[in-house]
Order: C-alpha cells, then sequence, then structure tokens
C-alpha cells in the first residue's frame, strides 16, 4: 500500500535473521505512529513456510522468484526497487547484514531516493522520519532527518530485542510479482563452509576476547595464559583475526560468530558495532583500554582504563592465586 | 591488466573526535586523518593481484591533509600511478563523493577502463552510502562487497571470494570489468619502511585531476541535524587501581558469579 512501512526480511539457510524481528520490531512502532500498515518484504523462495514467523506484520509479500534465492545485491536491489515504484512505500527499512550488502545503496541508487547507513534507531518527528545512525566505530552519533521518500534504511542490529518483532498472529500473505534484471553479470559458485575451530566457541562460559590493542601476535601468549587460569578460551575482533594472529573460527562479529558467554573480557577492543553485535547479550562484559572514550565502555557492565598487556598477567596471576 | 584502486583519508578514531561549532559535524581542524583500513586492504589486494597477473596499479584518492603520505607510501608499497582528485567537497556526502570521482574518472586519459575498481566494502563514515556499489552504479558495473580475495581472473570473469555470517563465505563469478569492495586482503597490508616512502617522495608523481564539474548532488534528501557522543543506557563501572588492585577486583566479580 502506497505510504506504508517496509522491512525487507532476510533469511539466511532458511532460517529468518534475528536482524529482521528486530527491524520488523521498529517498524511496527513506526508504522503505528504513522497510522500505516507495515509490510514484510519476503524476497527469494520459501515463502509460504517462512511467511508464518512474520506476524508483526500486517502483510506479508512474497517476492518469491527464484532470481532472488542467490545473495546477488544488483538483483536484489533492482526487484526491491521494481517493487518500491508499484507499491510506493514510504520508508524501506533493510537489515545491514553482509549477506546482501550493499543493496540498501543500490536501492537508494536506482530509485534517487536517500538511504542512510548505520541506523539504530529511526522515529516520525513533526511528520518526517528521524533516523539516529552509529558513526566513527561507535564513538559518535549522528541524527538525520530524511527529507524525501522513500527513505531507505539501512538499520544496524540491536534496534530492538528481536523477540519483539516476533509474533504467534497470522499475517496476511500476498504474492507479488516482480522483474529482475535479465544479464546478471555476478553469479555464486559455491558456499564455503566456516572453518572447522577446535572448539565450539558459542558454548563456552569464558572468553578472554583480544583486539588490535593487543599489539602483536607475540602477545597473544599473556591471553592464552589467562584463559587457561580462568578456564575459558581465546577469541578475538577482526584486525587479530586480519593479521593472521588468530584463525578465523575466532572471529566474533558480524563476519565472525555471536556468543553469549557468562564473561566476555574484552582487552584491547575498541567497540565498533560490527564486532559489538557479535557479543553484547553476554552476561558479563569487562573492558579493558587504554582509551577511557572507547565505545566499548558504553556496553561493557565493568570497564578498565588501563594497559591489556599489563591487566593480563596481573589478572591471570591472581585467578591461579585464588584457585590455589 | 589495469587495477584502480579509490582511497580515502578518514578521522582516526583513535584520537579524541571534536564537535564543530554547528554540533552536526566534525571540526575538521582538529583532526588526524589516516588511510581508511578496508581502502588499505583494497591496495594490498591490488597489488597481489598485480603480482600474480601482471599489470599496473593506479590509486586515486581525494584531495585531503595527508593523502600525500597515503599516495606516496601505495608508490613504495608498488603502485604505479599516483591520481589526487581536487575540487571534491568533503561535506557532501557519498553519493556526492562517487560521482565526483566517476566524473574525474572518465574525463582523465588512461584512468578507465581499469579490469577491476578495488575500494574498501566501508568506511567509518559511510552516513549516506558505500561508495563501491555508488561508483559501480553509476559506471553500469557489476559489484559485490566484502570481499576477501580474488582466487582467479580469466576470459574476462574474475573469481572473488566474499563473507557472509557466521564464518560462511562464498565463491562468486563476476563479469570484468567489476567494481569490489574490499572487506580484508589475502594477507594483511604489506608494511614500508619510511625511507622507502622517503625514496618514492622523490621518484614518484602525484598527478592532479580536477573533478570536471562539481556535483550539484548534495546530501540530497538527508538533513543532518545533531552529531554528539552516543546517547547510552548506561555506562560501564570503572575499576580503579594499580593491575593487581584491578586483578584483585575482578576475581571478587567472577566469584560473586560463581565464575572462579
Ligand atoms: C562488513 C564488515 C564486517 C565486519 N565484521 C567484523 C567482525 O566479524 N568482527 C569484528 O571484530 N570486526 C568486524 N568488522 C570490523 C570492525 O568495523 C572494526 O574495525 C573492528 O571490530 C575493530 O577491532 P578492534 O577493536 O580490535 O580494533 P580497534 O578499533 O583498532 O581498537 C583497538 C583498541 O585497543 C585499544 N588499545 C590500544 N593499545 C592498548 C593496550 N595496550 N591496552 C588496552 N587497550 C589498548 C585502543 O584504545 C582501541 O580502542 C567488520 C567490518 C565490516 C565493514
Ligand atoms: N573497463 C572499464 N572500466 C571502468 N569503467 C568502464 C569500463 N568500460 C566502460 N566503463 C565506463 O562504464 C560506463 C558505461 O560504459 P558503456 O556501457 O561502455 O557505455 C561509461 O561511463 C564508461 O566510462
Amino acid at each position: 500500500m502506497a505510504g506504508s512501512v517496509w522491512v525487507v526480511v532476510e533469511q539466511w539457510q532458511g532460517q529468518i535473521n534475528d536482524i529482521s524481528f528486530e527491524a520488523l520490531a521498529l517498524g511496527r512502532e513506526l508504522a503505528d505512529a504513522l497510522q500505516v500498515p507495515l509490510e514484510a518484504i519476503l524476497p527469494g523462495p520459501q515463502c509460504s513456510t517462512l511467511a508464518g514467523q512474520l506476524g508483526c506484520a500486517d502483510t506479508v509479500l512474497c517476492a518469491d522468484h527464484a532470481a532472488l534465492a542467490e545473495p546477488i545485491p544488483e538483483v536484489h536491489a533492482a526487484a526491491l526497487a521494481d517493487l518500491a515504484r508499484q507499491r510506493q512505500p514510504r520508508v524501506v527499512l533493510v537489515p545491514a547484514t553482509n549477506n546482501v550488502w550493499g543493496v540498501s545503496t543500490l536501492l537508494g541508487a536506482i530509485l534517487g531516493a536517500p538511504a542512510v547507513n548505520f541506523a539504530i534507531d529511526l522515529k516520525a518527528s513533526d511528520g518526517a522520519l528521524e533516523a539516529r545512525c552509529v558513526l566513527y566505530g561507535g564513538k559518535l552519533e549522528t541524527r538525520v532527518r530524511l527529507t524525501k521518500e522513500p527513505a531507505i534504511i539501512g538499520l544496524w542490529p540491536g534496534a530492538r530485542p528481536a523477540d519483539q518483532g516476533r509474533s504467534e498472529r497470522q499475517p496476511a500473505v500476498e504474492q507479488v510479482p516482480v522483474s529482475v534484471p535479465s544479464d546478471v553479470r555476478l553469479r555464486l559458485k559455491r558456499y564455503i563452509e566456516p572453518e572447522a575451530g577446535e572448539v565450539d566457541l558459542t558454548r563456552e562460559d569464558i572468553l578472554v576476547a583480544v583486539g588490535r590493542g593487543i599489539q602483536s601476535k607475540d602477545n597473544l601468549e599473556l591471553a592464552e595464559e589467562l584463559a587457561q587460569a580462568l578456564g575459558g578460551e581465546v577469541c578475538g575482533s577482526r584486525p587479530v583475526v586480519d593479521q593472521g594472529w588468530l584463525p578465523l573460527s575466532r572471529q566474533v562479529g558480524k563476519s565472525g560468530l555471536t556468543v553469549k558467554p557468562k564473561l566476555y573480557l574484552a582487552l584491547g577492543i575498541s567497540g565498533a558495532p560490527e564486532h559489538v553485535e557479535g557479543m553484547k547479550n553476554s552476561a558479563l562484559i569487562v573492558a579493558v583500554n587504554t582509551d577511557p572514550q572507547a565505545p566499548i565502555f558504553n556496553l561493557a557492565h565493568y570497564g578498565v582504563v588501563a594497559d591489556a598487556l599489563e591487566l593480563m598477567p596481573a589478572l591471570a596471576e591472581a585467578v591461579r592465586a585464588r584457585k590455589g | 591488466m589495469h587495477f584502480l584502486v579509490l582511497m580515502r583519508m578518514v578521522p582516526d578514531v583513535i584520537e579524541e573526535l571534536e564537535i564543530a561549532p554547528d554540533g552536526k559535524s566534525l571540526d575538521r581542524e582538529a583532526l588526524r586523518l589516516i588511510a581508511s583500513e578496508s581502502d588499505d586492504h583494497a591496495l594490498e589486494e591490488a597489488l597481489l593481484l598485480k603480482e600474480r597477473h601482471g599489470g599496473r596499479v593506479t590509486v586515486v584518492a581525494p584531495e585531503a591533509p595527508e593523502v600525500d603520505d597515503l599516495l606516496y607510501a601505495a608508490a613504495a608499497k608498488g603502485a604505479d600511478r599516483l591520481v589526487r582528485l581536487r575540487g571534491v567537497n568533503p561535506g557532501l556526502g557519498v553519493p556526492a563523493l562517487a560521482g565526483s570521482c566517476v566524473a574525474a574518472l572518465q574525463s582523465s586519459a588512461g584512468l578507465l577502463p581499469a579490469d577491476l575498481i578495488l575500494t574498501g566494502a566501508q568506511t567509518i563514515e559511510d552516513l549516506d552510502g558505500l561508495i563501491a556499489p555508488l561508483v559501480a552504479f553509476r559506471l553500469g558495473l557489476p559489484y559485490i562487497g566484502v570481499v576477501t580475495a580474488v582466487t582467479e581472473i580469466a576470459e574476462g570473469k574474475a573469481s572473488v571470494i566474499k563473507e557472509f555470517q557466521a564464518g560462511y563465505r562464498g565463491e562468486f563469478e563476476i563479469a570484468l570489468p567489476a567494481v569490489l569492495g574490499v572487506q580484508s586482503a589475502e594477507k594483511p597490508p604489506r608494511y614500508v619502511p619510511v625511507a622507502k616512502v622517503r625514496a618514492a617522495m622523490k621518484s614518484a608523481k602525484i598527478e592532479d585531476v580536477e573533478v570536471p564539474q562539481p556535483v550539484a548532488q548534495s546530501l540530497d534528501g538527508i538533513e543532518v541535524l545533531s552529531m554528539a557522543k552516543p546517547e547510552v543506557a548506561g555506562r560501564a563501572e570503572m575499576l580503579e587501581g594499580s593491575p593487581e588492585e584491578v586483578a584483585g577486583k575482578i576475581c571478587e566479580l567472577l566469584a560473586e558469579r560463581g565464575l572462579l
């Protein structure tokens, strides 16, 4: 329906991603405030099996096109643009996952519509839409007003609890035809399974997480000793993995693992949104960082402004002493 | 093969970020700029591809304080041609930046065609869009982002690895010419000693390319209202003292929760 709020639902291996439910929860609030319907757009096959989970929306628009089974950004963007031209939504919430990275930007470009990234909140204010976006690795936030419609919102994780977007209600389901480009120049050849890690970090109670702040591969030993003392495992942020200090199977965050340990000890990690999304639900987060302004302190339960290289051995020692 | 790398200077977030008096932007005077991290990876990937497939690497970067350092460092690492774009207005946002870059690339001899245009998957300032898909869109080229390797180039096509989630990746085939948003290169960006950068300053030449006409498009449809430190629900309770004292306090917290 013209003027409605759209949430683009993302599935991964036949499951709807949590962030889609987060987007639905936010979309619901916004649609209610604007007094317009909330429509969930479900691209790709498996519409019939998945639509029933989207009762938070008034209507599910099933774009059941075989070409949308694969995560090809230009195909998804073209299909969404086609649908948006037909139906004139007011706002399109697109979850910012790696899977179809770039779709919200392409959609904005095709439609000549404003597209913002890093959004963590959206509300109606004096008849206009206002988004809150996290910039500079989480160090600053900006509030922006969207003055043209449709507004394309690249939604970052954590805007609302996913559970708030789940519903037992059965939504209305509508099959919608979409056209996709015929000359696609990008093709998925194969999926590559995760490197098998020797341990399943998602089951660990205690994780000692290291970031770029540990400065060199040699210093990993300090983290390993600490993890051993605590009875936990070592994991890390992206730069540590990019440097080859830890395997990809130990990366926490957007591209890596989502973990929920009883203790997440973040050492020399700034707290960039892409890292935070993988560990924000940990029961106890203790962060050690030399920078008192590090965004990780906005999330951690306890913080220490200190050199992680000094704290790690001291803590390992104290833990060993206590354990006797 | 011609590999063209688009790079950008961005604020170094390790430094204190000051808000300008307008309350809506960064105080650019007070900023320390560094090359965007994923752009550095894009450069590294291009250099690896040149080593493997032959050809040349052109680095294009909008004018900014310290951008010459970025360009000379790229030359020291192995880039063949250095281009500084003049007349880009950094305040107009990413779509305008993409438009300016594309217009400049098209107006100046020998910058296009390129077999692959590589740039970072994202910068920390991409409020209004990612540059890689915008450049691809304007050039009518295919695009893929979050790329971590280019495994093969043959017969007008490249095979690339892209990250999905939870450690899953995908191998894609993309028709050339194409635009890649690089997340990380196959290897960490190479280190160049300062002496080599100094040598490059003497031997390499930075060309200036003027953006043909100012791209009128501003932050079209987006009005920045404010910029500030994040509103947070709560901040960490800070533990103070010597490393030994803090270690003792952390032990207490763990013991209270049955974790020790
Ligand atoms: C599409 C995409 C996907 C991504 N996926 C992921 C992902 O899965 N996981 C991930 O982590 N990131 C991911 N990122 C990258 C993310 O944006 C950040 O770049 C990354 O999380 C930063 O890692 P860091 O905190 O270790 O490094 P930095 O941000 O560089 O922080 C290092 C911190 O260490 C502190 N420090 C320095 N020295 C010391 C010391 N001696 N003691 C204590 N502290 C010290 C500094 O103050 C700083 O805060 C992704 C990015 C993109 C664009
Ligand atoms: N190999 C190439 N690399 C980068 N851009 C190109 C290349 N070939 C064509 N273009 C640009 O793509 C746009 C569309 O090209 P064409 O489809 O050939 O008209 C034009 O703006 C060209 O400058």
